[in-house]
């Protein structure tokens, strides 16, 4: 799936985008700078959750939106997984309608608030972007407007509730409330089909919810974007396991005609080390999920979290930052990341890495824990990290961490999150021994039509990818969502 | 939510609640679990399930009130709702014909042991079932054992009831008299440690139900693993039963400890705030 070039050009020949054009020239758009995000002071932000982004005004928005040449070529649209349509949607900035804006955005995309903070555009739209390529430039603020464009839908009380095609009667079950999962439960309502999303916690959002914390992502900018799909006329079944609660048989006796699995890669990794399961040794996954979900920080509920003074947490990735950067707001005197290479292979963003920089998080690179040491009730006191240096690089490109002999160490500790990767959830694939997996234990999938090895069971996201980002998960339910609809007019026909 | 139909107390501090769930109680098999939730501030806690009726659409769950949770789940009164509730969890226990089955179960253990016993029975097997607890007004579910066991005995603490002694002389007595092929012990984790430990001695392959702390309870957090064998395991999606002989408790028994400070303080709070609130 493509976007049509011919369709492209037609909006770009509309009046409004050629007057706008020639407003002003191209040599003066390119002189402007790059609009600053608004941060809150690092020290301040560091005592609550308040999110660290604060948003664009709207002259910064439409000063930034007149830096976007409107090229002939959108090259940016290239590298958004569900195919923005960006040009348009910054133009309508810069002529300030950013109602228009915001309904450009979610033709395509299902929840542009959460995509607009979380997706890593600095390795996506802002990579393709002309000032990029060509000028060798900080691109436009693509995510930023993005942001700007859905956070005042939004703020305007006029949300806009997609056009939904008339009831086809046919009803589709989608496994996990994720971004992949509402992703394609948005496509497939839009398109006429009885839709139903079943979800194993108590609460829809998936890692958005559980997993992303809320000075990254606040709940509230999600709960806004699943109202709309309830809206819409999306079913939502919390508290139900598919595999469990009812197979897919189950479901299909029961009429559903198709499938997503958008179920996510649930399996936290472990290192397998001396003394990893001592008592303050935890997943991100649940050190995150305690947080986020459970809300275990607020003394009104009733589950417990144990942060302490002296925090590692061992990794490099987004994870990893949501982590540490939350034992920083729980109190931590010394929050400090572990990890195997240096700086520059982290795969978190760099967005997320300059922000716990500025928070005070310690960052001990080219270390590798060996074992962890515990008191007389088993908490966890000690870790013996070794040092690394970097050799060739790996199958990955980056350069292959080396362990330094003899220069091992011992870092105080009193709560360790291990934060290096998940595994696929198993529950899906154990109920259903027909259905192919990779050695990864992902489900495999048609890379084109993301459709199983079963028929009528389509999958996107994590379960597909291993672990990966929101938006590709979404651009995942995107495509899955037109070619099991595809699939379903076949088989009526 | 879920709605309590029937709440009996078989002790003051020991209560059954049936539950409406009818596609859980439908789906469940012996040595299932669900996670439940009370509260929009609530924890999520594991629980076996003890009974279900696939007709009336309900399961039965016994809880031990240990805590805030367990408490604000035994307050609740027929007609009330339970915020939240998700299963069947985990793996079905593995059931088969092998002769004769030694079941243990300590205190509120006994609970997720009765549709073991009842399955191993309809399997064809021979069932001795020793039920054990601190006196007699912590024994339960009697009858319903009876009705699935060859033999049941009890053992009581404080000899208040049945023999006095261990659930560990019990079983002593019973495996002294006849030949037994598999054992299960369900119950607090320091008893089934001891009592995997006399089975152990007589080579007599046993399976215990492990009761840890969990979050999310679908593989997702690993708060609830385990050491089996050498190997780490998650007790929601790979168990909750696992070889006793291959577990190790003492690391188990000390994860169990890890909120023990925090819920002891937190339980006498609230407490504290229901008597003042009185």
């Amino acid at each position: 799936m493509s976007v049509n070039p011919d369709y492209l050009k037609e909006e770009r020949e509309q009046e409004w985008r050629v007057v706008l054009r020639s407003q002003k020239k191209n040599k003066e758009r390119t002189d402007l700078v790059r609009v600053h995000m608004t941060e809150v002071d690092p020290k301040i932000r560091v005592q609550s959750n308040i999110e660290v982004n604060q948003g664009l005004s709207e002259d910064d928005a439409v000063n930034e939106a007149q830096r976007c040449l409107d090229c002939p070529n959108p090259t940016c649209i290239t590298g958004c997984p569900v195919e923005i349509n960006i040009p348009k949607f910054i133009k309508n900035i810069e002529r300030r309608e950013f109602l228009e804006a915001a309904k450009v955005l979610k033709q395509t995309s299902t929840l542009p608030a959460v995509c607009g903070r979380v997706c890593p555009q600095e390795k996506q739209c802002e990579a393709q972007c002309f000032y990029t390529l060509k000028l060798k430039k900080e691109p436009v603020a693509i995510g930023y407007l993005e942001r700007f464009a859905a956070d005042y839908e939004q703020k305007s009380g006029k949300m806009a509730v997609p056009e939904v095609a008339p009831a086809k009667g046919i009803k589709i079950a989608i496994i996990g409330s994720g971004p992949a999962g509402l992703t394609f439960a948005g496509e497939m309502c839009k398109r006429g089909y009885d839709v139903w999303v079943f979800e194993a916690l108590h609460e829809i959002g998936g890692v958005l919810k559980y997993g992303i914390p809320e000075f990254r992502l606040p709940n509230s900018i999600v709960d806004v974007e699943i109202d709309i799909l309830k809206k819409m006329g999306v079913h939502f079944e919390t508290n139900f396991v598919v595999g469990k609660t009812a197979t897919i048989d189950d479901l299909k006796d029961e009429g559903f005609k198709g499938f997503f699995v958008g179920s996510g890669a649930g399996l936290p990794r472990f290192m397998n080390i001396p003394g990893e399961n001592y008592i303050g040794i935890l997943s991100s996954n649940e050190y995150l999920t305690r947080i986020n979900l459970m809300d275990a920080a607020n003394p009104n509920t009733d589950t417990p979290i144990i942060s302490g003074k002296n925090v590692a947490v061992i990794g490099g990735g987004n994870t990893a930052m949501d982590s540490v950067r939350t034992a920083k707001r729980l109190g931590a005197e010394r929050a400090m990341i572990i990890y195997r290479r240096s700086i520059e292979e982290m795969p978190a963003r760099v967005e997320e890495i300059k922000h716990a920089q500025e928070e005070g998080i310690e960052f001990i690179n080219l270390a590798n824990p060996l074992e962890y040491y515990a008191d007389e009730k088993g908490r966890v006191k000690q870790m013996k990290v070794q040092r690394m240096e970097l050799g060739e690089p790996d199958s990955s490109g980056r350069r292959r961490p080396v362990p330094v002999e003899g220069s091992e160490y011992l870092i105080d500790v009193d709560t360790v999150v291990v934060s290096v990767g998940v595994s696929p959830n198993p529950l899906i694939p154990s109920s259903l021994p027909d259905l192919k997996m990779t050695r990864w234990q992902t489900i495999e999938v048609d890379d084109d039509k993301l459709q199983s090895s079963i028929p009528y069971i389509f999958a996107g996201g994590d379960i597909v990818r291993g672990g990966a980002t929101v938006i590709l998960a979404m651009g995942d339910g995107r495509k899955a969502a037109a070619s099991m609809d595809n699939y379903i007019q076949n088989i009526s026909k | 939510m879920n709605k309590i139909v029937k709440k009996e107390f078989f002790s003051e501090n020991v209560v059954r609640l049936v539950i409406e769930a009818p596609r859980i109680a439908k789906a469940r098999k012996a040595g299932h679990f669900v996670i439940i939730k009370c509260g929009e501030t609530g924890e999520r806690i594991p629980l076996t399930i003890a009974a279900a009726d696939k007709d009336k659409g309900t399961i039965d769950l016994v809880i031990q009130r240990v805590g805030v949770t367990s408490r604000k789940i035994t307050e609740l009164e027929e007609g009330d709702y339970i915020t939240d509730l998700v299963g069947p969890l985990g793996q079905a226990t593995h059931v088969e014909k092998v002769g004769t089955v030694l079941a243990c179960g300590g205190g509120v253990g006994v609970a997720p042991l009765l549709p073991i016993v009842e399955a191993m029975k309809m399997a064809g097997n021979r069932v001795v079932t020793i039920l054990a607890a601190r006196s007699k007004d912590l024994i339960i579910l009697e009858d319903q054992m009876r009705q699935f066991s060859d033999e049941l005995i009890i053992m009581t603490d404080d000899g208040s009831y049945g023999q006095k002694g261990l659930v560990t002389d019990g079983m002593e007595s019973v495996i002294k008299n006849e030949k037994v092929d598999l054992s299960v012990v369900i119950g607090p984790a320091v008893m089934m440690k001891y009592a995997s430990m006399v089975t152990k001695k007589y080579d007599i392959p046993t399976m215990a139900s492990l009761n840890t702390i969990m979050v999310d309870g679908t593989g997702m957090c690993g708060a609830c693993r385990v050491t089996v064998g050498g190997k780490v395991k998650f007790v929601c999606v790979d168990g909750p039963e696992f070889d006793a002989h291959q577990v190790d408790f003492d690391e188990m028994l000390l994860r169990l400890s890890g909120y023990k400070d925090i819920e002891k303080e937190a339980e006498n709070k609230y407490i504290s705030n229901k008597c003042k609130s009185r």
